[in-house]
């Protein structure tokens, strides 16, 4: 019986998460449309809001196509590791207080293992399509995935060091209810690592060198096509999610807001989730691209540092007054 | 009794990745045989309710160690397959001397006694969360083997920063010629890089 209601439990975060991706999309779309002066998508349904499912339907009855010189199994494993990886890591994130797949006490390295799993994917899929673009979006990526990890892994330690905990639940539950128990002030230095990292870790702009279009046509999924290219557009949208996830849930005080919501608990959660979201697509829409150099600069030698020090301030101000 | 299914899963595929693992002509594959096997290793931390190894396994050995080795397969010239002469001459001599191993393996193994339980119990384990009980007896009790532990991997690390860093007033060496590149696939067109 529980299994099933597990299963249950499953299925609806499976199916809530597929339609986040495919609202995300358009959600991205309208934004940078508008941001540009345009209208966005507003073809299909009022507002364009049936494209997203157009889309869907559109790239799963299109021809799937694998270069005769690729390496068969590992082209075809590549984007279901990067989904399976991504999807994976939701069972742990705590949409409110109880509402939970899996509470296990490691909630957060096995984000970071997951997070490092799914950049398998990009990679094998660079190697296995046997194609140069690709090859070079993929050894872009992992070299970028390895750098920030370790930035935002060290950018976390100061929540574990203040909350005592990893398991995501107790994390919010030591921010307490207000604004101010919020990590957000508290650990600023962490917080503006983990932000920059977040976005190299997910390939957004302006990190996006692994699938830079006027370098690298589309990078490590260049030759991807239908269904195949979709998984991995999904991978990247629930990959943003769990990235803004954690970033809600580390410094911003997860599911709790200014007052209760009954019946629905997560409003608050997936606000501030969207917030996220929507200032990832605002980057998008603003910024340029950095040269490869530069990030690696970026990373190594500002934010790796930033999080030591940080770190070391946190715990000694954490024995002083605790 | 799901502990004990789990367990032989986990050891069945540890062993067979692991054959794979070295038998496997294409190196990348070889890679992806070692990831399976790190993911076994995992779990089977995970029955012995050790979570914090299990995930730093993946963390660690899966997530960056393995990268590297990806890297490295990457980037290396690998076009013709190294053929090395056997250590020992006949095959069939080799088959004898496995077997052999291998039976005096299983021969010693019911003199294997356990050891003393520790001061740890499972209960206490659970009550305080394996990376609690695992950071206080790291940074208590075994304080100076960590330490220890600590400045080995800082000289490595020193030592691969002096070897990596080539001093500012001796000229680079002129470019070798373009060297061609297969980057470790099979059927790839020579790539250069």
């Amino acid at each position: 019986m529980t299994i099933l209601l597990m299963l249950v439990q499953i299925i609806v975060l499976f199916v809530l998460v597929m339609l986040h991706v495919a609202y995300a999309t358009y959600f991205e779309r309208k934004i940078i449309g508008h941001m540009q002066v345009r209208l966005g998508p507003m073809q299909v349904g009022w507002h364009g809001l049936l494209q997203p499912i157009a889309d869907g339907i559109k790239s799963f009855f299109k021809e799937d196509i694998i270069p005769e010189q690729a390496d068969r199994p590992t082209f075809m494993a590549a984007p279901i590791i990067c989904l399976v990886a991504m999807m994976t890591s939701l069972a742990v994130l705590p949409f409110a207080k109880g509402w939970v797949l899996a509470d296990i006490n490691i909630g957060l390295l096995f984000i970071f293992a997951m997070s490092s799993l799914a950049s398998y994917g990009v990679v094998l899929a660079g190697w296995a399509s046997n194609s140069k673009f690709s090859f070079l979006g993929g050894l872009r990526s992992m070299a970028q995935v390895i750098s920030y990890e370790i930035a935002m892994g060290l950018s976390l330690v100061g929540v574990m060091l203040m909350s005592g905990s990893l398991n995501l639940t107790q994390i919010v539950e030591a921010q307490g209810n207000s604004i101010l128990g919020m990590y957000l002030l508290p650990q600023c230095i962490g917080f503006f690592v983990f932000f920059i990292s977040m976005l190299a870790e997910t390939n957004r702009v302006p990190f996006d060198l692994p699938e830079a279009e006027t370098e690298l046509v589309s990078g490590y999924c260049t030759e991807y096509s239908g269904m195949r290219y979709a998984i991995f557009f999904m991978a990247e949208y629930i990959g943003m999610m769990v990235m803004a996830a954690i970033g809600t849930v580390c410094f911003l005080g997860g599911w709790n807001g200014p007052f209760a919501v009954p019946f629905f608990p997560p409003l608050w959660f997936l606000l501030k989730i969207y917030l996220f979201m929507f200032i990832f697509i605002w980057i998008r829409a603003t910024l340029p691209r950095y040269r490869y150099d530069q990030l690696m600069d970026l990373g190594w030698k500002l934010l790796i540092p930033l999080a030591l020090v940080n770190i070391v301030v946190t715990a000694c101000l954490k024995a002083m007054i605790g | 009794m799901f502990t004990q299914i789990f367990f032989g899963y986990c050891a069945l595929m540890i062993i067979s990745s692991g054959i794979l693992a070295i038998s496997l002509r294409n190196p990348v594959h070889c890679v992806l045989m070692v990831l399976v096997l790190f993911f076994h290793m995992a779990g089977l931390y995970l029955t012995l309710n050790a979570e914090f190894l299990a995930a730093v396994q993946i963390i660690v050995y899966a997530g960056a160690i393995l990268v590297l080795y990806l890297f490295v397969l990457f980037l290396v010239s690998l076009r013709e397959e190294l053929n090395l002469d056997a250590f020992v001459p006949s095959a069939w001599l080799g088959r004898i001397i496995a077997v052999g191993l291998a039976g005096g393996l299983l021969f010693v193994i019911p003199s294997f006694i356990l050891g003393e339980k520790g001061v740890w119990s499972m209960s206490a384990i659970k009550e305080l969360t394996h990376t609690k009980a695992l950071g206080q007896e790291m940074y208590s009790t075994y304080l100076l083997p960590f330490e220890i532990a600590g400045l080995i991997l800082l000289i490595a690390l020193i030592g691969g920063l002096v070897l990596a860093r080539r001093e500012a007033n001796i000229p680079l060496e002129p470019e070798a010629p373009e060297e061609s590149q297969t980057c470790g696939h099979p059927n790839r067109k020579e790539v250069s890089l």
